[in-house]
C-alpha cells in the first residue's frame, strides 16, 4: 500500500508523511493550542512531533504522567476555550473514557485521535478495528455521545483534524478520530494546508477570569430535582442536531450492485480493491464507506438496502460495525460479516472470495 | 452604624450546605478574602474538586470548573500552561487528593506546575459517609474502620506535604490548621504567600494544607472536634512551614 509520492503533477506541497506525522501536522495547521499524550505505539510519531512543533509555535506540549492526567490536561485547557487534543492507542484510549464522560457532561470541546491496535487488554500492536463499540457507544457512563470520523487514507486522516476541531468547537464535543496502525505508520503523498476557519460560536462560556463579568462555572453535575434529566434533554437535542447534518459517507459502484460491502477506514480500501477485481470477474460489487461513525449513515444504507442485495460488512475484528449495518438494513436484506481480530487484516483475496462464494446463488438463480 | 467587618466580594451571600462545625466554610472565606486582598478575582480560574467542596464554586465567586475526582492538578495543568496570565488554583479534599488523586499531584508537583493547592485534610471522606481516608489517623474510628484504624493491613497515615517537599519541582509547602483564630491567621498567610508565587512568576508549585474538622464523621460536637484537631491531628500531621525556596 505503499505508494511513491507523484512530483509530476506540479503540487508542490505535495509531501511523503506517515498519518500520524500527518494528523500532528494538520491539527497544528487547523490552530492547535495544546497537545497532551503519553507514549503508546503505534501512534508514538504524534507525540514526538509535538514535542518539536508545538515549542516551536509558541504553544504547548506536554508528555504527561498518564492518559487519565492527558485527558484531563485537555479538559483544563478546553474549559478555558483553547483548542486542545491528544492522542493514543486502544489500551490508553480505555483509560481516557473518564474523562471523556465529563467533557461530555460538561460540554467541552476536544479532539481524541485513537489509532486503534489489537485488545483486549494489552493486546499486540498489530492494527485493528477493535474499538468501534467503544468508540461509537461511548466507553465512559451516562448517556452522551462523541463524534467519531473514520478516515481511510493518510491525506483524509489529515483532513478530519480541522473537521474534527470545527466539529468539536461547534456542537462543545469530543470529536474521535478513529485510525489504526496502519494509518498511522504508513506513509502517502499528502497535502497539508491552512484552511479557513468556519463562523462558530463564540466561546462566551470559557473560564477565562471574572473580569468585569459575573462567574462561568464549567460543570457536569446537576444535583436539584429534575436538573440533570433537563441537562441530558438538552445533550440529547444537541446530538439529534448533529446525526441531522453531519453524516459523512460515500458509496463506490453501487447503483446496480448485487452485493454490497460496508467497511470503514483502512478496511475499505481493501474492499475497495476487491469491488473491482469482483466486477473484472462480472460480478456486480460495491461499497459503502462510512466516513463518520457517528453519526451512522444509517439512511444511505437503510436507502440501499430498498432493494434486494446481499449486504456483507468487512471489519477488522470480530463484528462491530455490523451490528449498525444491520439496524439500518432493518431486516430488509441478509446481512453478512467477514473480519478478522486482534491484528489480523483480511487481504483484498479473502474479500473477493467472500463476495464470489456470497454471489454465487445469484449466478445459479440467473443463468 | 458602622460597619467593622464584612463578607468579602469574592464570598457569595449563599447559605451553606456544609455541616455545622465543618472546616470548609472558613477555607472558602480565607481563599476569597486573599483573592480579593491581592485584587486577583477578573484572572483567577478555580478547580473544585470531587467531595464535600465539589460545590465550592457556589460560594467562591470566581471563575470555577468542576471536574472528575482526583484529577484537579492535571486540569490545573492544561490551564495554566496555555493561560500563564491567569492564576490558576485547585482545592481538593484528602480523598481527591491523597488517594484517587496521588499521582496527579505529584506529578504536578515534579513538573513544578506553576499553580496553588489548597488541601483540606479532615482525615476522612466526607461526602461518602465517613469512611476511611489515607489521612485517617492510627486508631481512628470510621464507616470502614469500625475498631478503628490499624496500621497492619489498613496503613499508616499518609503524609502528603512531607511527600511533596522533597520534590524539587514543588516551591512552597506549608501545613496550617483553622482550629483557633491564630492557626486561621496563619492559614490565611500561607494562602496568600501560595497565590503571590504564582503572582510574582515564581516556577514550582505551592501546596497550603489546612487540617479541618468534620464533626459529622468524627462524631463529635463542633468545638470538641476543634480539639481534637489540635490534641491528635496535628501529633500525625505536625504543623508548619516545610519548605519556602
Amino acid at each position: 500500500m505503499r505508494e511513491k509520492g507523484d512530483t509530476s503533477n506540479g503540487v508542490s506541497e505535495r509531501t511523503l508523511r506517515c498519518g500520524n506525522e500527518a494528523l500532528a501536522e494538520a491539527a497544528v495547521l487547523a490552530g492547535l493550542d495544546a497537545y497532551f499524550g503519553y507514549p503508546i505505539t503505534p501512534q508514538n510519531e504524534v507525540t514526538a512531533y509535538m514535542s518539536k512543533r508545538m515549542p516551536e509555535q509558541g504553544r504547548v506540549f506536554i508528555q504527561s504522567e498518564s492518559e487519565l492526567a492527558a485527558i484531563n490536561m485537555v479538559f483544563g485547557a478546553s474549559a478555558t476555550g483553547k483548542r486542545a487534543m491528544t492522542s493514543s492507542s486502544s489500551p490508553g484510549i480505555s483509560l481516557m473514557q473518564e474523562g471523556m464522560s465529563y467533557l461530555a457532561g460538561a460540554e467541552l470541546p476536544a479532539v481524541v485521535v485513537n489509532v486503534m491496535r489489537g485488545g483486549p487488554g494489552l493486546g499486540n500492536i498489530a492494527p485493528s478495528q477493535g474499538d468501534y463499540f467503544q468508540a461509537t457507544r461511548g466507553g465512559g457512563h451516562g448517556d452522551y455521545r462523541t463524534i467519531v470520523l473514520g478516515p481511510s487514507t493518510v491525506q483524509e486522516l489529515a483532513d478530519c483534524m480541522p473537521l474534527a476541531f470545527d466539529l468539536a468547537d461547534k456542537y462543545r464535543m469530543t470529536v474521535v478520530v478513529l485510525a489504526d496502525g496502519i494509518l498511522g505508520q504508513m506513509m502517502e503523498p499528502v497535502v497539508l494546508q491552512e484552511k479557513p476557519r468556519p463562523e462558530l460560536p463564540p466561546k462566551d462560556w470559557a473560564l477565562t477570569g471574572a473580569q468585569g463579568r459575573e462567574q462561568n462555572i464549567v460543570r457536569s453535575l446537576w444535583l436539584k430535582e429534575g436538573a440533570l434529566e433537563e441537562h441530558n434533554y438538552k445533550l440529547q437535542a444537541k446530538y439529534r442536531q448533529v446525526q441531522e447534518t453531519e453524516v459523512r459517507c460515500e458509496d463506490y459502484k453501487i447503483d446496480d450492485a448485487d452485493i454490497i460491502v460496508i467497511a470503514y477506514g483502512v478496511a475499505a480500501r481493501i474492499v475497495r480493491s476487491a469491488v473491482n477485481r469482483a466486477r473484472q470477474e462480472g460480478v456486480k460489487a460495491g461499497l459503502i464507506r462510512p466516513i463518520t461513525l457517528w453519526p451512522f449513515p444509517h439512511e444511505q444504507i437503510s436507502r440501499a438496502a430498498e432493494e434486494f442485495r446481499i449486504f456483507l460488512t468487512v471489519e477488522m475484528s470480530c463484528g462491530q460495525m455490523v451490528e449498525d449495518v444491520k439496524l439500518a438494513v432493518a431486516g430488509k436484506v441478509p446481512v453478512l460479516f467477514y473480519g478478522r481480530p486482534g491484528g489480523g487484516i483480511p487481504t483484498v483475496d479473502d474479500v473477493l472470495e467472500n463476495i464470489r462464494q456470497l454471489t454465487l446463488p445469484l449466478k445459479r438463480l440467473v443463468p | 452604624m458602622k460597619a467593622v467587618f464584612a463578607r468579602t466580594p469574592s464570598l457569595k451571600d449563599q447559605p451553606t450546605h456544609y455541616c455545622p462545625g465543618c472546616g470548609h466554610g472558613i477555607a472558602h472565606r480565607l481563599v476569597a478574602e486573599v483573592i480579593d486582598e491581592l485584587d486577583i478575582r477578573g484572572r483567577t480560574i478555580g478547580i473544585a474538586p470531587v467531595g464535600c467542596s465539589v460545590l465550592a464554586y457556589d460560594y467562591l465567586d470566581v471563575d470555577m470548573v468542576e471536574v472528575a475526582h482526583g484529577r484537579a492538578p492535571a486540569v490545573a495543568t492544561g490551564m495554566k500552561r496555555t493561560n500563564p496570565d491567569k492564576i490558576i488554583f485547585s482545592y481538593q479534599g484528602d480523598g481527591d487528593l491523597a488517594a484517587i488523586g496521588t499521582g496527579e499531584i505529584i506529578h504536578a508537583a515534579h513538573r513544578g506546575e506553576q499553580i496553588t493547592v489548597i488541601f483540606i485534610n479532615n482525615a476522612v471522606f466526607g461526602m461518602t459517609g465517613g469512611q476511611m481516608a489515607p489521612t485517617t489517623i492510627p486508631g481512628q474510628v470510621t464507616a470502614t474502620t469500625p475498631v478503628g484504624r490499624e496500621v497492619v493491613g489498613q496503613g499508616y497515615p499518609l503524609q502528603v506535604s512531607e511527600l511533596l517537599a522533597v520534590l524539587p519541582g514543588a516551591v512552597y509547602v506549608e501545613r496550617c490548621s483553622v482550629h483557633n483564630p491564630a492557626r486561621i491567621l496563619r492559614a490565611k498567610k500561607a494562602i496568600k504567600h501560595g497565590f503571590e508565587l504564582q503572582l510574582n512568576g515564581t516556577h514550582g508549585l505551592s501546596l497550603i494544607e489546612v487540617l479541618s474538622p468534620c464533626p459529622t464523621y468524627w462524631r463529635m460536637t463542633p468545638a470538641k472536634a476543634m480539639e481534637w484537631v489540635e490534641t491528635e491531628m496535628t501529633k500525625v500531621f505536625p504543623l508548619g512551614c516545610l519548605k519556602d525556596v
